[in-house]
């Protein structure tokens, strides 16, 4: 219920949102924990396991109980917290794991089983038999537990990535983070001040102190008014910094518009990472529960959540509150609530010596030892010193067993906190991250005052460590009491006492580990699953580790901590990717012809990131078969245009260009002579082939080498290593002009005749011999023509700025449809070559050698190059080797598949008498007959011979002929025409 | 006669603009890449200067001004963006024409830094990223080439065949920040 007078939301502004079907109504600045709160909803959740009844805990993102799913549809969002979630005119949220509803929930049933499920239970029960695991139990197992789900479609919703860089990033915008900010800010240094909550001011503004003669809440403001009118300092609320890495860089997460009714083009959140010369931690420390039996019912909250939601929002999370602690702290719950009205049923402080009430009673020496109400906190009962036990009614508890620092950060580097004993837990271990130092609450400091000057001091050491000099402020006058704690972790009696409300682990599976033997902390964590997932042992950590201490006879001190791992909380993928949905995965590369490609309706293959069209469907042709046959003939009887641009172009220049492409081609090129192309294989250092492709001498000194299109990167950086690395003395150098020139293949018998029709210069054996190239001009453009053929067809490629390109493309094809021919894509392109026995990377897999592909004698004896000698190791050539052959079927099947494997007749097809397999394949209108590229067991000796082809994937079986890879025109007389 | 019709990487896309940021194509012009000889660097330099005016720039760094700069483009590689280079640098730089290699994107406006923000992973702040400093970096998953040419406008070179993902991505990041300013 709400409380007059008190809080910071604008009570000016309704706001209409829904939980599980029911409409509610908030003020602005509520979220969705405290508008449900206001409106006396305790009963929000279902627990992870055993589905019980949960309520809200706390009031930030450690809240480890009250998950809710917001949103319908693609992208509705689960496992949101609902004491993060703003309310906004329309929210929908629903509670989770649970069904039919959140009220009369099925796999309740579960928590009568409880006896039977405890930790280790999956591990020892659904053992056998063995099959059962992945079909019976698994499937069981994931339906029941689990807590929201996604959608299961696509998800519209836009997210974003960032990056951002610093002097200063402080992580927390308390009192102890706004000093820091504010000390580096009036330095003038770059500083980015991130905080989780909407509204800057940490635990000022959820509790009643004065910091400078002012309400610590109005100091906050005031502080962040400030840092917002200068230029040199970035606030970002709503960001959480989920990580340390390297180097001075952060992630974090920022909820852009999670809040927001309307995104109007918003990103819903931006992952973004933050590189900062220094870091201030000024995290904060969350509040720590109290192991006792019965402390998960709807009601029992920490004892700052309930400070936090009657200071903050103005609500009352119950009308008769019972306060339970074992430190001073937990006694301004008490006083804050009777001096806003608010009945206080009894304080009950574990410590014989604790202070005395104002205006309510203090029962000392006492322990809660369990709680009432089933759906809702109805009672809750206590023991003394002596032993008696009483009941108090209260539909509210606010327990604090002492705070932990947020030392979550400081450990992403392998950190390990230490025991700190006055405050009993763990304080950061100074440097555990370089360039970071932790401040204020976070560092165990737990007075305002204290904060305030940490904060102030660590900017300074930070600033002066980079250079920067700043002024020492002046600290306002604040609190600076002393926290007072005696240990309490736990109360033994009967009924389970949770430690983990999001794992729904009690102190009893603790102890079982232990039984168990599975004493290390790091073991109990895997057994339990205590302080997994997104909690990260932020609420229960430090109690399970106490309980363990206390079950292993050791300290806490020596029992140590589990590893707190980022993200500090849970990131979306969608925000970790974001931008790389669909088409953002990668850049399309497409070439100048892509457009008219595209307007002829040819469809798209990909070639790495280069889009190449497939075939240029005609009138009337329903089957890329029935395209691609046509292409063939096409490019066999008159001309055919087909884009190869995208193969990789590498321009290389300088007096040694020759002893270069000696060095990293198998063959020799420094005696190409000017005006003339040579085919080339390069090996790896192994000795394996690593590319193939032609390279044109243009003068002495200036060559223009081609790659494959899926190496020409792999080949790019391939040269420059050689040249960097290998042989740095070469006048030598090269770039890539993949992206210069538009290339076009014009092959065909009429190839010629179309050249001579656009180019100025006359194209005739002389000029342009087989393997010749040289300068052109088209329509008063430089281009480059070169005599080579992939088609086995006479045939050149044409070369022309690629700002032409388009033009070219279409010229060509408009003068090739005259002469009775036209475009031709990789379909097309595919078969010719299989025709002609021209290798790609599907035979250049990586695995085979020169000699494998019948061209051992195109690595020259008479010089060196990369790979030569491992390329002449045992058994990298010979008999035993697997050779490229082809093959043409001659049996009643006719189909040749890519991946089927290769037997002798006869034998029965199985690995160990596995001869060869096909690398490619296609029909050849030509031939009429499909044909295959294949590797076979001494292949080169076995032409003639018959050989079984076996599909096992595709359950075909093939007889076949093994012959010569070249199938067509093997004197190369067309080629020479 | 046959006529070649050009056509410029980013024809169709552009000029796009968004709050206070602009998206252009520059004009089509000479790119030549300059990679010095073997112990040429000084000739080269003082005939870059002779002949163009400009220095030759450092690591990170480019020289020059609008319609005649010389950027650095990696080790040992000068991008002269603008004249069509004196033959005599030839004696000292192997050079390659480059002019219809790159798209060439002028981004400009109050936000464009914040833009660059969502796609760049370096620090581009206009502190560490002076007027005069060029990088070559990623953006998104592009190699591109990104100078500071004004107080808040930037070039950025990116693969002619990537042009469409170039603008895509940053129109993308130029409407996130918009939105937000909107906020």
């Amino acid at each position: 219920m709400r409380v007059a007078g008190r809080g910071l939301v604008d009570r000016s502004r309704t706001v209409r949102f829904s939980f599980d079907g029911h409409h509610y109504e908030g003020f602005a600045g509520d979220t969705l924990a405290s508008a449900l709160l206001a409106n006396d909803v305790r009963f929000v959740a279902r627990s992870f396991k055993y589905h019980r009844p949960r309520g809200i805990m706390g009031a930030g993102s450690e809240e480890a109980s009250a998950l809710v799913t917001v949103g319908k549809g693609a992208g509705q969002d689960p496992n949101v917290r609902a004491t993060v979630q703003e309310i906004y005119d329309g929210l929908v949220a629903n509670p989770q794991n649970c069904w039919p509803s959140l009220d009369y929930d099925l796999l309740g049933l579960n928590d009568l089983f409880a006896p039977f499920l405890g930790a280790g239970f999956y591990y020892k029960t659904f053992m056998w038999p063995k099959a059962f695991w992945e079909r019976v139990y698994e499937p069981i197992i994931r339906r029941s537990a689990g807590i929201g789900a996604l959608s299961g479609t696509h998800n519209p919703d836009r997210y974003e990535k960032a990056f951002a860089f610093c002097d200063l990033l402080v992580i927390g915008a308390g009192p102890a983070g706004l000093m820091a900010a504010l000390t580096a800010g009036r330095a003038g240094a770059d500083v980015i001040l991130c905080d989780e909550d909407s509204l800057m001011g940490g635990r000022l503004n959820g509790e009643t102190l004065e910091v400078g003669g002012m309400a610590g809440a109005d100091w906050a403001a005031q502080a962040v008014a400030e840092l917002a009118s200068m230029d040199n300092v970035r606030l970002m609320p709503r960001t959480s910094v989920t990580g340390a890495y390297d180097q001075g860089t952060y992630g974090a997460l920022e909820r852009v518009s999670h809040h927001l009714a309307g995104r109007a083009g918003r990103p819903v959140e931006c992952f973004w990472r933050i590189v900062a010369k220094r870091a201030v931690l000024a995290a904060g420390a969350i509040e720590r529960p109290v192991a006792f039996p019965n402390n998960d019912r709807p009601g029992i909250m920490t004892a700052g959540a309930v400070r936090t939601y009657l200071n903050r929002y103005g609500v009352a999370p119950g009308q008769r509150i019972t306060v339970f602690g074992n430190n001073d702290d937990a006694h301004r719950t008490a006083r804050d609530l009777v001096a806003a009205g608010v009945h206080v049923a009894a304080v009950i402080d574990s410590r014989e010596d604790a202070p005395e009430g104002a205006g309510y009673e203090v029962i000392k020496g006492a322990v809660v030892c369990g709680s009432e109400g089933r759906k809702g906190l109805e009672a809750v009962s206590y023991r003394r010193a002596n032993g008696a036990v009483d009941k108090v009614q209260s539909d509210c508890l606010a327990m604090s067993g002492g705070w932990n620092p947020t030392v979550h950060l400081t450990c992403h580097m392998n950190g390990r906190p230490n025991w700190h004993g006055g405050i009993q837990s763990f304080v950061p271990k100074p440097g555990a991250i370089p360039g970071m130092e932790a401040v204020g609450a976070c560092n165990g400091a737990f007075s305002t005052h204290r904060a305030l000057v940490e904060g102030a001091e660590a900017a300074l050491r930070a600033l002066g460590e980079i250079g920067i000099n700043g002024e020492k402020p002046v600290v306002p006058q604040t609190e600076d009491a002393p926290y007072r704690i005696a240990p309490l972790w736990h109360v033994e009696g009967k009924g389970r006492a949770w430690l983990d409300l999001q794992n729904d682990v009690t102190v009893k599976d603790v102890r079982g580990a232990a039984q168990e033997n599975f004493r290390s902390v790091e073991h109990m964590k895997r057994y339990t699953t205590q302080g997994m997932a997104p909690d990260q042992g932020k609420n229960s950590n430090v109690a399970a580790l106490a309980v363990l201490a206390d079950a292993t006879g050791r300290g806490i001190e020596e029992t140590g901590t589990t590893t707190f791992r980022p993200p500090f909380v849970p990131v979306s993928i969608a925000a970790m990717g974001a931008g790389a949905q669909g088409k953002g995965f990668a850049p399309q590369r497409l070439t100048t012809s892509h457009a008219e490609s595209a307007r002829l309706g040819a469809p798209m293959i990909e070639a790495g990131l280069w889009y190449r069209p497939s075939y240029f469907p005609a009138a009337g042709e329903r089957t890329w078969r029935q395209s691609c046959d046509r292409e063939v003939n096409m490019v066999r009887n008159s001309v055919g245009v087909c884009d190869v641009s995208t193969l990789g172009k590498i321009d290389i220049q300088g007096r040694d260009a020759g002893r270069f492409l000696d060095f990293v081609y198998a063959n020799r090129f420094s005696t190409l002579k000017p005006g003339k192309v040579r085919y080339g294989i390069m090996l790896r250092e192994d000795g394996h082939v690593m590319d193939d492709g032609t390279t044109a001498c243009l003068a002495e000194d200036h060559f223009v080498m081609t790659t494959t299109t899926a190496a020409a990167g792999q080949v790019m950086r391939h040269l420059e290593y050689v040249h960097q690395c290998l042989c740095p003395d070469l006048d030598v150098s090269m770039i890539s002009v993949t992206e210069q020139w538009a290339q076009f293949a014009v092959a065909g018998p009429r190839s010629r005749e179309l050249l001579n029709e656009i180019v100025v210069n006359d194209v005739n054996h002389d000029s342009f011999p087989f393997m010749g190239c040289g300068a052109v001009t088209i329509g008063g453009v430089a281009g480059r023509l070169f005599r080579i053929s992939f088609s086995g067809e006479h045939a050149y490629e044409i070369a022309v700025p690629a700002r032409y390109g388009e033009s070219l493309f279409k010229l060509l094809r408009a003068r090739a449809g005259a002469l009775g021919g036209g475009a031709y894509g990789m379909e097309a392109l595919n078969v010719l070559r299989i025709e002609k026995g021209f290798i790609t990377h599907a035979e250049i897999h990586g695995r085979v050698t020169a000699d494998d592909i019948g061209m051992g004698r195109m690595v020259s004896a008479a010089k060196d190059c990369i790979g030569k000698t491992m390329s002449e190791r045992p058994g990298l050539s010979g008999e035993s080797r697997e050779q490229l052959v082809g093959l043409m079927p001659v049996g009643a099947v006719k189909q040749i598949t890519v991946g089927a494997h290769l037997f002798d007749p006869g034998a029965a097809p199985v690995r160990e008498n596995d001869q060869g397999y096909v690398t490619s394949a296609c029909f050849s209108p030509t031939l009429q007959s499909s044909l295959g590229l294949a590797f076979l067991r001494n292949g080169r000796a076995r032409h003639g011979e018959d050989i079984t082809m076996v599909d096992h994937l595709r359950g075909i079986t093939t007889r076949c002929r093994v012959c010569d890879p070249v199938f067509f025109d093997p004197e190369g007389g067309r080629v020479r025409g | 006669m046959v006529e070649l019709v050009a056509k410029s990487p980013c024809a169709g896309l552009l000029p796009l603009e968004t709050g206070a940021v602009r998206l252009s194509e520059m004009e089509m012009t000479r790119l030549t890449s300059l990679a010095p000889k073997p112990g040429q660097e000084k000739p080269l330099s003082e005939s870059l200067r002779a002949a163009h005016g400009m220095a030759w720039p450092e690591v990170n760094r480019a020289t020059g001004k609008e319609g005649a700069r010389a950027v650095w483009f990696g080790k040992g590689q000068v991008m002269l963006i603008g004249p069509e280079p004196e033959p005599q640098l030839a004696k000292h730089a192997a050079m390659t024409d480059q002019s219809d290699a790159w798209a060439m994107l002028r981004l400009e406006g109050e936000a464009a830094e914040d833009v660059l923000a969502r796609l760049v992973p370096i620090d581009l702040r206009r502190s560490a990223f002076k007027r005069g400093h060029t990088a070559r970096t990623m953006l998104g998953h592009m190699n591109v080439s990104i100078t500071r040419i004004g107080d808040a406008a930037f070039l950025v070179l990116g693969f002619r065949s990537m042009a469409g993902t170039l603008v895509h991505e940053i129109e993308t990041a130029m409407k996130g920040v918009a939105a937000r300013q909107g906020a």
